[in-house]
């Protein structure tokens, strides 16, 4: 803990975690107008001119910085509900993989390594065409690919910790497989999986924010800051400020997360220094 | 070796048959067609036969089988979107496009994050080293349809050096033939987040050789530093350095969608999408193949070569 605190980098990246975090929490109080809300008299207008509308507004009208904090919203809310997916699915089925081995373990490696060989982002694109976009479909979508790396990782420490002591010793004392898996060789397993969620939630919000950059992600009138990136392209040549805000906030969430993430890492487990 | 490799390439053919199972049973698995009309119909009698034309009136099964014959006869059929064209030469034409940008990224990372790595972990805890830190932060965290975007602003709009976009314009070149305007922002904005994992695994797998005891020994002995580097150092920290960045490259290759769509370039990305929006069967099938094939390729290539940096790998035993 005291690692974690002396390193400057980790807290800053811990407190900018915590500021989206408040925004995205109370986007409703902090915001001056609803995300949906467009005055057509001033489209486009440029940032610091009008007081009512200090970011100024977008392509048609709604106000920039009420978007900007709900779109932290909708990034933040991909981000964690993936990682959920992703440790919910993945734990358990690398646990068992790797604790049980034999046919099972044959079986789940056999459709990860399927499932790596497919392109990510691909499988995700096509998805999307098909079940059509929206904030739950980008989840499921997202989450439906991510479990992967969760799977491997977990199997990866079971295959590991089911050789120790302590785990023969609570066999022997004839706990079921499951208490051994969950009570007895999880809470052991845990550090480099937080350290991998960490990690998770930023890739998972890059994803998010990719796709809706793509025109296939969340739908309008729900912002998101790739959608706006993405918007921003044909009118970035005179209106900067559509592109350049919301470009800031992805980069302070990756930056946040990583920093946050590094930290963890470091502080858990000084020997992992490269991931 | 010669019967892990057969191994290898098995179980490679197994992914991509397993690929093209999954994928041809989703794509026929979901609503909508090719050739569904949108605000005009066509005759029932005129669709039914370019239905007949594509072969789509036949079982799913039997147009797997099909499709499939003719793919291992390397004739993976007629793009719908394009039907002038075969999809080998429509991918043949666009990926040279990407492939151009993929390998100029390739080099440009991998040449400017070996030597930063280098050198970060040489001068250890210097401000180049925290320089370099940084740096490989900010690359790996910015998503590169950002960084694309504020290098288009800095360097196209606000300093009017270079094109925003588009792909070997006429009036781009700088040397004709030879170096176009038009290359340096998308290599720049593409090669950001290779180049910063490359100098961050140089530099760590550097520094762990740095600290190693036949380094020491190799000291002791007297050895001048820039021996000891070339000699020892780099050599060990290699190893490591190939399982953990070989995979990029493949990545790299088959290029990227958003900075393809944020500079305007001609080349493959822009069908990932517009294959799965148009239902183009066979462009979807031979896109997937062409990715699940690149990636297996690589794995195994990177294994190998492994295997050869590192006498005390033995290959084969568990397939891990």
């Amino acid at each position: 803990m005291r690692r974690f605190s002396h390193n400057r980098l980790a807290m800053f990246g811990l407190l900018l975690v915590l500021f989206f975090l408040f925004l995205a929490i109370f986007a409703d109080f902090l915001a001056p107008y609803r995300y949906d809300v467009a005055d057509f008299s001033k489209v486009l207008q440029f940032p610091f001119i009008d007081p009512s509308h200090p970011l100024g507004n977008d392509e048609v009208g709604r106000d920039f910085l009420s978007r900007l904090i709900f779109g932290a919203r909708t990034s933040l809310m991909v981000g964690l509900t993936v990682q959920v997916i992703a440790f919910g699915v993945g734990i358990p089925l690398g646990a068992y993989a790797g604790y049980r081995g034999g046919a099972f373990d044959f079986a789940v490696m056999r459709v990860v390594d399927v499932m790596t060989a497919f392109p990510a982002l691909l499988f995700a694109i096509f998805l999307i065409t098909v079940w059509g976009g929206g904030l739950e479909k980008v989840i499921l979508v997202l989450g439906l690919t991510s479990w992967i790396g969760a799977t491997r990782l977990a199997r990866a420490q079971f295959l590991t910790l089911r050789e120790k002591e302590f785990v023969g010793a609570a066999r022997a004392i004839g706990a079921t497989e499951n208490r051994v898996i969950f009570r007895h060789i999880l809470p052991n397993a845990m550090t480099p999986l937080i350290v991998a969620v960490s990690f998770g939630i930023p890739a998972a919000i890059f994803a998010e924010a990719a796709l809706s950059f793509l025109g296939i992600g969340v739908n309008d009138p729900l912002p998101s800051w790739g959608k706006m990136v993405g918007v921003s392209g044909s009118y970035i040549r005179v209106y900067w400020h559509i592109g350049l805000f919301p470009t800031i906030m992805i980069a302070l969430t990756m930056l946040g997360f990583s920093f946050l993430g590094d930290g963890l890492r470091d502080a858990l487990d000084p020997k992992l220094t490269v991931e | 070796m010669a019967r892990y490799l057969l191994g290898r390439i098995i179980s490679l053919l197994f992914v991509l048959f397993a690929v093209s199972v999954i994928t041809f049973s989703l794509m026929h698995a979901v609503p909508g067609g090719p050739f569904d009309e949108g605000k005009q119909r066509l005759p029932d009698a005129a669709k039914a036969n370019i239905l007949r034309k594509y072969g789509l009136d036949q079982p799913v099964w039997k147009q797997y089988l099909k499709y499939m014959w003719a793919a291992v006869h390397l004739d993976f059929g007629i793009p719908y979107q394009m039907p002038t064209e075969t999809v080998t030469s429509l991918i043949r034409k666009t990926w040279f496009i990407t492939f151009q940008v993929g390998i100029m990224t390739v080099v440009l990372a991998f040449g400017v994050g070996l030597i930063l790595g280098t050198i970060a972990a040489y001068r250890r805890g210097s401000w180049i080293d925290t320089a370099v830190t940084f740096m490989s932060m900010l690359g790996t965290t910015l998503p590169n349809f950002v960084v694309a975007l504020w290098l288009i602003l800095v360097f196209a709009y606000g300093l009017k050096l270079l094109p925003s976009g588009g792909w070997n314009e006429p009036n781009d070149w700088l040397i004709p033939g030879v170096f176009s305007k038009d290359w340096i922002l998308p290599v720049l904005a593409y090669a950001l987040l290779p180049m910063a994992l490359v100098a961050r695994y140089t530099r760590a797998s550097m520094v762990d050789a740095f600290n190693s005891d036949y380094v020491r020994t190799a000291r002791a002995k007297g050895l001048r530093d820039r021996t000891i580097l070339t000699r020892h150092v780099l050599k060990n920290a290699a190893i490591p350095m190939v399982t953990a960045l070989g995979p990029i490259i493949p990545d790299l290759i088959t290029g990227s969608i958003f900075i393809e769509a944020v500079f305007r370039i001609p080349g493959l990305g822009k069908y990932f999408v517009t294959s799965t929006f148009n239902r183009d069967y066979p462009m979807i099938m031979a896109l997937m193949f062409l990715i699940a094939f690149l990636w297996g390729v690589t794995y195994i290539v990177t294994d190998v070569l492994y295997a050869v940096l590192d006498p005390r790998v033995r290959l084969g035993g568990t397939m891990q």
